[in-house]
């Protein structure tokens, strides 16, 4: 990762997100994270189900009134966005691919008007020709026929499904993508392909990914870097190379130790490391530091120096 | 049978769905042996036929199949001839399984207690105070913490990794001789996965059972797996040990599953991947099902479907390129790396054949 010229265009700030805020049974989903997303990259977010990866999705395009922090996108608060055009122009600039390529396509829509809405939305299209123009070369950037179009999606297999709606993402000619999940519902030979088409779209359009996944096999080729949540927080950032050779925390840690490698000779001799989360409920205040270069660790003061024992030890810092 | 240490022989299986639109072949003539004690991984893609497969033996198939030919022999008898009350008397007595979702496969308007007590009750026409007793032992023993107290819950009190536990618990209360796993552990995190599959493998050692394991993931498979069967289309492309299969494969579709799923080393533009789709079995296409997908697909893929060919006494692959007469290929890199580790690996145990025992064992001896 290139940060001498890397241009931030997601800026998180301090970030919470609660449900239910003043109730008995408030959750705090997201609870004050902060991250950068540089133009260009694919920023990965993993993390267990509950740990507030699909919230943070959700509060940076805007899907929730944030509770609290802000988010800036190309350095304007994502919230100040009161005119319509200010509005539309965000939601132009910003686009989502859902996880559930089954649910996340209106059955009764023919696949044309499917991917045309945004192109519909933001008269993007001078007329109907230059519309339908329009949705036969998205079809064909995602590798689908474009005899296709007056299809209807149960016409389509999974993996099909999810490449309809990447069409339908980029055809208002997104900057920002957010991919939730975008191939954990599919078969591994297709989610391959899929992500083979994400990477080659990012190549083409210079595109910007956050892309959040459980995957962790799947997140670490297709990221640049990572960030770790768990519990609504934010544990761990890094590159993506250095966070899997030499993570810090104790949980990202637990967690690359459970990934099952598809290697019998090294699942044989796999050890899990258990993480005990309760230290992290015990009334100190914690920071994400920077213990080594771009390396991020979300520490309480008295514990930098062991975070920075432990870089030293897998040599990230350089003396 | 064929082999004494056989508890579950499967021959020449095909299995048809009735639909408005013809028949869809779901299983086209599958046969495989399941041993004692072993752990059997049946891996493959949606629509593949490895749910078919298990839920046949279960005898749970859905009203429109239609089973045209084959065998299940299970301690000396078919358990396609038997009725449905016999079958009854199978399910969940010799024969368990432990199903995907634990959200879905447990009753939600019964405390688990009585869940788990319930096959004991049932099948053995046990009391239920000793049932009850008997399911609290299991709960222990499937690590549910403060067991005596959550046997009057419901399972919407749980999380999904100890429903997944709950449901084990089921599965085991009468100690079955075989435990059908059909993906146990895809709706659960990683680390939850790691817990259950630790489980697994702990109680498979404590009561002997023999587990078909079904599962997408080659990660999941090389951990638990003794002998694995690649499904495609309907039928079993190739089968083996697990290091036979993850570090010598032989089949086009073994190589593109392997190199299709990234380790945590894989690096490069472009992942490996299988194009297309896998082909509708409403019109199954003649010869090999997989050529239309296959880089390596000879002329002959297809004209004509290929046989077995025997790669070792325990491995076997239905692909021509094992053909004498065929052209020699190089398989994806990926694949001649695992090639070149089994050539060491084997190298190392000149003297003893790698004998098929359970894996924790193994480790004990390392």
């Amino acid at each position: 990762m290139d940060y001498e010229n890397a241009e931030k265009i997601l800026e998180v700030k301090h970030l919470k997100q609660y449900f239910n805020v003043g109730k008995p049974d408030e959750v705090r989903a997201v609870d004050d994270i902060s991250f950068d997303i540089y133009k260009g990259e694919t920023f990965g977010l993993v993390g267990e189900s509950g740990s507030g990866k699909t919230t943070t999705g959700r509060a940076i395009i805007h899907l929730y009134e944030p509770t609290a922090g802000e988010i800036l996108f190309n350095g304007k608060n994502v919230d100040t966005f009161t005119s319509k055009a200010e509005q539309r122009e965000f939601r132009q600039d910003m686009q989502m691919i859902f996880q559930d390529p089954y649910a996340s396509l209106n059955p009764r829509m023919k696949v044309k008007d499917i991917v045309a809405e945004g192109i519909d939305i933001n008269h993007l299209a001078k007329d109907d020709a230059d519309r339908s123009k329009k949705v036969e070369d998205l079809l064909e950037t995602v590798g689908l026929n474009k005899d296709h179009s007056s299809r209807y999606p149960h016409e389509f297999s999974g993996g099909q499904r999810q490449r309809i709606g990447i069409a339908r993402a980029l055809a208002v000619d997104p900057k920002f993508v957010i991919a939730d999940e975008p191939i954990s519902a599919l078969d591994v030979s297709i989610q391959a392909q899929v992500v083979n088409l994400m990477k080659k779209l990012q190549r083409e359009q210079g595109l910007t990914y956050l892309f959040i996944a459980h995957d962790l096999s799947m997140v670490k080729y297709i990221s640049d870097r990572i960030g770790v949540m768990h519990y609504g927080r934010m544990l761990e950032i890094a590159d993506s190379d250095e966070i899997y050779a030499h993570p810090l925390h104790d949980y990202t840690k637990s967690l690359l130790s459970a990934v099952p490698v598809p290697d019998p000779e090294f699942e044989r001799t796999r050890e899990e490391i258990a993480y005990d989360g309760s230290n992290e409920n015990d009334g100190k205040e914690r920071t994400l530091v920077e213990i080594a270069p771009h390396h991020w660790v979300r520490a309480a003061d008295d514990e930098i120096d062991m975070y920075t024992q432990r870089a030293h030890e897998a040599s990230l810092i350089k003396k | 049978m064929d082999n004494e240490k056989d508890i579950l022989e499967v021959r020449n299986l095909q299995v048809n769905f009735k639909t408005y639109a013809g028949d869809v072949k779901a299983i086209r003539n599958v046969s495989f042996d399941l041993r004692k004690g072993e752990t059997l991984a049946i891996v493959g893609e949606s629509g593949s036929g490895k749910s078919v497969t298990t839920r046949t033996i279960m005898g749970l198939n859905a009203r429109n199949a239609d089973i045209t030919s084959g065998t299940i022999m299970y301690k000396g008898e078919d358990l396609l001839k038997k009725s449905e009350k016999e079958m009854e008397g199978i399910r969940g007595q010799d024969i368990a399984e432990i199903f995907q979702d634990p959200m879905t496969s447990l009753d939600p308007t019964m405390k688990i207690g009585r869940q788990i007590a319930e096959p004991l009750m049932v099948h053995k026409g046990m009391k239920k105070e000793k049932a009850l007793a008997q399911a609290l032992e299991m709960m222990k023993l499937v690590g549910i913490t403060d067991a005596e107290n959550r046997i009057n819950d419901y399972p919407h009190q749980f999380s999904g990794g100890m429903r997944q536990r709950i449901v084990i618990a089921i599965a085991l209360i009468n100690y079955p001789e075989i435990l059908i796993a059909d993906e146990p552990t895809t709706a659960l995190d990683v680390t939850i996965q790691a817990q259950i599959l630790n489980l697994m493998k702990e109680l498979q050692d404590k009561i002997s059972t023999s587990i078909i394991f079904i599962t997408h993931d080659l990660g999941v498979v090389a951990g638990m797996a003794d002998r694995v069967a690649v499904m495609y289309a309907g039928k079993i492309v190739e089968y083996g040990t697990v290091d036979e299969i993850f570090y010598n494969p032989k089949h086009p579709y073994t190589w593109g599953l392997l190199s299709s799923m990234p380790t945590l080393d894989t690096g490069g533009d472009e992942l490996p991947s299988i194009p297309g789709t896998p082909p509708d079995l409403l019109d199954p296409p003649t010869g090999d099902a997989f050529a239309a997908r296959n880089a390596y697909a000879l002329k002959i893929d297809t004209e004509q479907e290929p046989p077995f060919f025997k790669v070792s006494d325990t491995h076997y692959a239905a692909t021509w390129l094992l053909h004498p007469d065929a052209p020699k290929v190089t398989p994806p890199d990926q694949i001649v790396a695992r090639q070149k580790k089994y050539a060491e690996m084997q190298k190392n145990l000149v003297k003893q054949q790698r004998p098929s025992i359970p894996v924790e064992e193994e480790e004990e001896q390392q």
